[in-house]
Formats: C-alpha cells, structure tokens, sequence
C-alpha cells in the first residue's frame, strides 16, 4: 500500500512543514488517501473503536490520577472521594472501569474477526503478533489497575495472580517477594503497581503505532481474504472508512453508555467495596470477567505431569493458552484466508468461540466437581483448536473457489458484509 | 449512483452540518467533566466558609485563623489605632480607600494576611513583631507597609491587604466566606 | 430494512452495507448477553443460602429517583439503631443536604451535626478539645477502633454501612431481606449463645441480633412505625448513602443515550449519503 505519495502541499506554510517534517503527509497518506478494501464490514470498525477505547482509558486515567492517593491505608477512601466530592468524579470513574470492560470485549471481537477471516496469515503474521503482544499489556494493565481500589477483590486477586510466579523452581519464592516488596502484598505492591498501571498504558500506545504502521505496509484483509489487487477493489480511507468507523463506534457508545449510566457495577464484583483485609479471604475470588477463560485453564491443571506439580502444570497451560496465539500464523495451514471460503474451518470457529465462552463460564464457577472436569475437557479442546484442529484442517479441507476479485465479490452481490453473523437473507 | 443525491444538495448539506454539530457537541460535553474535575471538589467547598469565635481576643490583640488554605488576620484594635487609621488623608494613598471602607465594626479589622506583592506574610500579629513604619504590618520579603487598616503605606505592593468576605454571625461569632 | 432493500436492487452494494448493520448489532448483543449471563451467574451464585426478597424500589429503574420522606425516615432509622454499632466513615453531615438525597436544609444538617462532638485541636496551648460537630464533618463513629468495636461485640466486627449496598452481591434485596429475615432456627439447627439465625445470611448464623423491632424508632409524619416499614427505610437511605450521585447518574445518563441514540441515526444516514458516491 506504500505506492506514490500524492500529497500536495496547499499553501506556504504546510509546503514549508513537509520539507522540513512532512508529517502532515504523513496523516494524508495514512488517513485520508489510504486506500481500503471496499468491502470492509462492521467487525472491521473495531480498530478504530479500540483506538478511541484505549484514548478514553488514558484520559480517564490520568484525571483519576490526580485525585488518587496510592496508599494502603488511604487508597480505598480516595476511590470513594472520587465517587463522591470530585465534580463529575463518579462518571470518571465509571467511565474508567467499565472502559476497561468495554475494552476487552471489542478487543476480543476484533480478534476473533481476525480468526474468522484469516487476518493473521501471511504477509500480516507481524500484525497478529503484534496485537497479540498488546493483548498481552492490555492483561498486565488491567490486572494492575484493577489492584488500585483496593478493595478485598483487589488484593486477593493480587495474592492469587503472583503467587503464580511462586510456582517457578527455584526462583519461585524470591521472584516473589521482589514483586511483592514485601512478604505479601502491602503498601510496596500497591504503589509499585500504581506506577506500572500509569506505564503500560503508554507502552501501549507505541505498540499500537507499529501495529497501525504493519497494518499499513501490508494493508488490510477483507471479508473475501483475497488481496487487493487494482483502485476497483479499494476506497479511500476517508471519508469511506472513518464515517463507518464513527457510526461503529456510536453503536459501541451505547452500549458502553448504558453500563457507565445504569449498570456501573454489573461488570465488577460487590466484594471491591469492601476494603481490603489481609486476614480475611472472600468466599469466592474471581478474576473480572475478561480473564476468566484463562482463570479457567489454570485451575483445570488438578493433576501432576512428570515432575511438574499441578500449580507449575496450571500457570504453564495459561501462559502458554496466550502463548500459542503468537505461532498461530505458522499452525493455520489453509492457503484460504477467509472462513467464508471454508466450510469445515467455519464450523470449527464457532465450535472454538463457544469452547471460549465455555471456560469463561467455567471460571467464573467454584473449582469442584464437573466444573473442573468440564474445564479440562474445553481445555484440551482450547490446545487441539491450534495444535491439532488447524494445521489438520488446511490439509484435508476442500475450500470454495475464491472470487476473481473484491470488485466482482462485491458486485455480484455475494459480498454481503453479513456473512459473520450468517444471515443469508440480508445478503440482498 | 451518485446522480440520486445531487438533486437535492440541501437536504445533503443540511444533514452533513447537523451531524457535524452533534458532534461538536457531543465532544464538548465529554470535555467539560474533564475540565471541571479540576475545580475544587465538594469537600473543599464544604470549608470554604468557618466560623470563628472571637470572644476571647482581647483589645489590641491579634489571632490568625486559616481559611481556605491562607492566613486571616483578625485584629481587635486599640482605640488609638482606630484614630490613627481614621486621620489619614486618603487622597495621598496608593490604593485610597477609607477606614469606612475596610471595617464592618471599627473595633474588628479582618483581612487576608498576604502581601499583595508577591504573596508573602507580613508581621505585626505577634506581640513583638517588626509592626513597620506605620502601626500595622511589614512585609520583610521586600519591605512593604501596612498602616493599622491594612493599606499599604510604603514599599512595593500595589494594594491594600484584600478584604475577605465575612459577617457577624454574633457579636462574638464571625462567618468567614 | 428488508424491504428497502428490495426495492433498491439497483443499489445493492450499499443497502447491503447498510442493512447488515442489523444482524451485526444481533452477533453484538448476543456476544454481550452471553458473556454477561456466563460471567454473572458465578459471582451471583454464593450470595445467600435463601432466595433475596424483592421490592419495588422507585430509585432502580434507569430513571428512579429516591423518596425523600423515606431517606429522611431511613436516616432517622440508622443514626438511632444501626448507629450504635455500624460506622459510617465516608458519609458528612454536609452530604445530607446535597441535591439527589435526603435534602434537608442547611440549618438543618447544621442542627443535626451539632448534636454530636469531635475532638479538635491542638488548641493554643496543646491541648486537644471537643468542639460540636459541623457539616463538614464525618459522621460520627461508635467505636474508637476495629478492636474496640470487636470487644464490644464479641469479637465480631460490624462493618462500616457507608458503600454496605454496593459491596453486597444482591444489593438493597439482601440488606432489606438479612433486616427483616430474622426467624427462629429450624429445628435442629443449632444456635450458640450470641448469634442469631437468618436465612438471608452466608451461613445463617450471625452476630448481629436482630436490630429492629416495631415502634423501636419515632416516625413524626405517620408512616407505619413496623420492622418492614423500618428495613425499607434504612434500605433506601443506605442505598443513596452507597451513592449519593445515583439520581445525577441517572439524569446525565438519560441525557447522553438520547444524544447518542440521535447522533448514531445521523451518523448512519450520514454514512448511507457518503457511501453513495462510491462507485
């Protein structure tokens, strides 16, 4: 997509800027010429949604900052001075964890779109890996800000989630401490998180400019999978893709409107407004409920393998659960890129988003009984989806003939942007 | 395709500005928490006025209270500084202003003690303090005069020790703000 | 939608666009719904052993506001009952008069604050004093400390009521069910001395005595003086306590999904006009 630059300068000034940091030919050739495949649907809204997402979460969050206390003994008052006296400091709030809910459910659209259509394979493995490794951030930042309450769900989900590290040989119980400052988690983990909440955030951001920057270089993949291949298959990104991206995020702000307004605490846990108390543990901690597939898989670890106990089995099956995303590109075998093109590979993603929603649910139940026994089989469904399913299916699959072009998808009307949602009638 | 739409520029036009106004409004709505966040909260406000009890300061004595973060300076005045005050000719004053002017009760002067130069604050609450060349308070950052009503006499502040607002709840119970 | 489209064949490139707006807001909400009903049911799952009574209550719908008379009456509840042992540590006396909740006046809360004493100080000569309370100041706490409280309590802590609604899972029902839940134990059940048997409460046994009896608090304005009377009362006051900007939530949020409902019908009539030309 990094054709010609046909950037005009219009007047004195932007022609001197653009010999001297042409930056604004930059943002022309970026956002406003780039050209898109035309035939981009709604799942396809959602990067610009998760920019505006991550953009609201960075405010927020630096307003919230300045009337934070990050102290063990003051930090769950300040939260509720927040909520209380600050002017307008409960919609700040508000705005703040439920983005982050918000947040985590377009970025889980937005990747499971790419595993629908193929948006991980080549050239745009670096893309994938890259969104992953924000993925990756997006976990540790929320983790993170979600100890900053301070309530019993703060700390105890803070216990539970370093006490992980405890589980590595060796340098399981220093690593420990060194995370904790301490011999639990006080006063040292919470300021020490407060600092790397403010961080990661930013970190972030610079991954986002080199995914964006990716996405640029290889342009981006389509409903049909197949490239772009004249001006017929594209238009310009604005005003053709931005005007879509707004009206996609309008709808996202409704939705997002309704939990900040009238759920706020749906997406939390009741025990957050219980200050935190090193002597008591609550009767059932869970994660928020983005984490709760991977809560799952950790606790469905109930046996030894060899020499790895069931602790170190756990935490390695949910690492390596993320893992597994970043090799992804070499697994998926398929020349085709888009479910759409792929009977079988369909069924088996909407097999693998319900195996997803299965351990979320699972992990947000007590560890006992068929829950854990229910959880190990959605697990070892989770691995043979990549290690076993995939690279199988792009073998034996037999796909559908690929359309000449994203013109003639488009034109002859099978490019009904619809096809996610599986509604043939609307298919017009 | 186009052609079904450029006979009717205005309905077009006028739907491209009502969105684009909504949107102006709506950012400038999400703005405004932003920005108000930072004015003082509630709590703050809640101290934004005190009541003083000023039964105890005896004639010729001095107490300072801290309102809003600064210090008051609330003066029970001698008969002589009262005089005093009142003899001056206003019209050889920097910021003229009589003694009327800057007293609800004549025997109680209550003002903000800070400097109106660079904000510093000036002595002459304590007994033995440096009380200037005319009865009132100095400032020793750069050496301005207060007379026994606050006006500046000398030195380099522009104005006379600003007044708070303040009432007589009773005569032995002042309202601050 | 569908019939539009039909109409417009000649443009099927972007009705299509347009209309499968449709089954993408449907795969939305379904994925919504879905992992909410997924996530939920877990952390709802371990409130109470009993099924939580539910009232009415006029400040749950998307636009309720709360019963004045009812917050005044829940407060009289708790400063003379709850008061005695549950601390309130984020509620001021000035939070009393604020738009949304019980809105007493100034003079009032003013009145009501000075019934009660802080310690102040140093004074002049470094001495701490008691001073009446103003509105500014906190509520006043029953126990200097979670130790003393615990000793006046046989050893249980009766936790600070201040955001008690929002840390409950089952929110005002549960308060309103545990207040008015008490009952004799079943047979066979047995109750040690010092505690008492509620249905409503994790593991049915709690130190907590049942707190309200009928005529235990004075309504002046005729309402029935009864323990459900009492326990609705105190319920809606500690809801409001547990978010005193509920009712400007409410207002505001009303506000912004009207704008956002109008400029998203904007937006994709805006869309439509735009994606028109691109052909």
């Amino acid at each position: 997509m990094s054709g010609e630059s046909i950037y005009q300068p219009s007047n004195g000034f932007t022609k001197w800027m653009d010999d001297r940091l042409p930056i604004m030919r930059l943002g022309y050739d970026s956002f406003i010429v780039y050209p898109t495949p035309r035939n981009l649907n709604y799942w396809w809204t959602f990067g610009a949604i998760l920019t505006f997402a991550l953009a609201v979460q960075i405010v927020t969050g630096i307003v919230l900052a300045m009337h934070y206390t990050p102290h063990a003994n003051m930090a769950f008052d300040s939260v509720e001075h927040i909520m209380r006296d600050v002017n307008y400091g409960w919609l700040i709030r508000y705005v703040h964890a439920n983005g982050a809910s918000m947040f985590f459910l377009a970025v889980y659209i937005h990747m499971f779109r790419s595993l629908y259509y193929g948006s991980y394979k080549a050239p745009r493995e670096v893309l994938w890996i890259l969104g992953v490794l924000i993925y990756l951030l997006m976990m540790a930042s929320a983790f993170m800000g979600y100890v900053l309450p301070w309530g019993q769900m703060s700390f105890w989900g803070a216990t539970v989630i370093t006490n992980l590290f405890g589980a590595i040989p060796l340098i399981g119980d220093p690593l420990r401490e060194w995370l904790w400052g301490g011999f639990a988690i006080d006063n040292p983990t919470l300021n020490r998180f407060f600092s790397l909440h403010y961080l990661v955030p930013f970190l972030i951001v610079g991954v986002v400019a080199l995914h964006i920057w990716a996405l640029h270089v290889t342009g981006q993949n389509n409903p049909t999978g197949i490239e772009v291949k004249d001006d017929q298959d594209t238009v310009r990104f604005t005003p053709y893709a931005t005007i879509k991206d707004v009206f996609g995020l309008s709808l996202f702000l409704l939705l997002f409107g309704y939990f900040v307004f009238f759920n706020p605490n749906a997406l939390g846990h009741a025990d957050n407004y219980i200050e935190a108390n090193p002597m008591v543990t609550p009767v059932h901690i869970v994660p928020e409920w983005y984490l709760l597939p991977f809560y799952a898989i950790l606790r469905a670890i109930t046996f030894d393998i060899g020499p790895i106990d069931s602790k170190l089995g756990g935490v390695i099956a949910m690492f390596a659960s993320i893992a597994i995303l970043f090799v992804l590109p070499w697994l998926d075998t398929s020349k085709v890129r888009s479910a759409r093109f792929r009977p079988l590979f369909r069924q088996f993603f909407w097999i693998f988003v319900a195996v997803c929603l299965g351990l979320g649910y699972l992990g947000g139940q007590p560890a006992e009984g068929g829950y854990v026994i229910a959880a190990q089989i959605l697990t070892a469904y989770y691995f043979a989806h990549f290690l076993i399913i995939l690279p199988v299916l792009g073998l034996v699959e037999k796909t559908k003939p690929l359309p000449e072009s994203i013109a003639q998808s488009v034109l002859s009307g099978g490019g009904g942007s619809s096809e996610a949602a599986a509604s043939p009638e609307t298919r017009g | 395709m186009a052609t079904t739409d450029t006979d009717e520029p205005t309905r077009r036009d006028f739907l491209y500005v009502a969105t684009g106004a909504f949107a102006a409004i709506g950012v400038a709505g999400a703005v405004w928490p932003l920005i108000d966040q930072m004015n003082p909260d509630a709590s703050t406000l809640a101290l934004s006025s005190i009541e003083t009890d000023i039964s105890d300061v005896e004639v010729g004595q001095s107490v300072t209270v801290k309102w809003r973060g600064k210090p008051v300076f609330i003066r029970h005045r001698t008969a002589k500084e009262i005089a005093e005050a009142e003899a001056v000719d206003v019209s050889t004053l920097r910021d003229p202003q009589t003694d009327e002017e800057r007293v609800i009760k004549k025997e109680w002067l209550i003002q903000i003690g800070i400097c109106t130069h660079l904000g510093c604050v000036p002595k002459g609450q304590k007994v033995g303090d440096d009380k200037g060349d005319y009865n009132g308070w100095f400032c020793p950052c750069h050496g301005s005069h207060y007379d026994s009503a606050g006006r500046i006499r000398k030195g380099p502040a522009p104005l006379n020790l600003i007044l708070p607002e303040y009432t007589f709840l009773t005569d032995e119970k002042i309202k601050i703000g | 939608m569908t019939t539009q489209m039909n109409e417009t064949e000649s443009r099927p490139c972007i009705f299509t666009r347009a209309c499968s707006v449709v089954p993408f807001l449907g795969a939305v909400a379904i994925i919504v719904l879905g992992t909410m009903f997924l996530t939920m049911g877990g952390a709802k799952a371990a409130v109470s052993a009993k099924e939580l009574k539910e009232r009415d209550w006029s400040f749950e719908a998307p636009f309720g506001t709360f019963d004045r008379s009812a917050l005044r009456r829940g407060y009289k509840v708790y400063s003379e009952v709850c008061a005695a042992c549950h601390a309130m540590d984020l509620m001021r006396f000035r939070n009393l008069a604020q738009p949304g909740g019980p809105e007493f006046t100034e003079d009032e809360v003013k009145t009501i604050a000075a019934d009660y004493t802080i310690e102040d100080g140093p004074d002049d000569y470094g001495d701490m004093f008691e001073r009446p309370r103003i509105p500014a100041d906190a509520f006043p706490a029953p126990f200097a400390n979670e130790n003393a409280a615990r000793a006046s309590n046989g050893g249980a802590l009766p936790p600070d009521l201040s955001v008690i609604i929002k840390a409950r899972a089952g929110e005002e029902n549960y308060i309103y069910s545990l207040l008015t839940g008490y009952e004799d134990a079943p047979d066979g059940f047995d109750v040690p001395p010092g505690m008492s048997y509620n249905a409503y409460f994790y593991g049915r046994l709690l130190a907590m005595a049942n707190p309200l009896s009928d005529e235990i608090v004075d309504y002046e304005d005729g309402t029935p003086m009864t323990v459900d009377q009492y326990a609705k009362d105190v319920t809606t006051f500690l809801t409001w306590a547990s978010e005193p900007t509920r009712e400007a939530r409410h207002r505001l949020g009303f506000q912004v999904m009207i704008f956002l409902t109008v400029f998203a019908g904007l937006m994709y009539f805006t869309m439509r006009k735009v994606w028109a030309d691109a052909h």
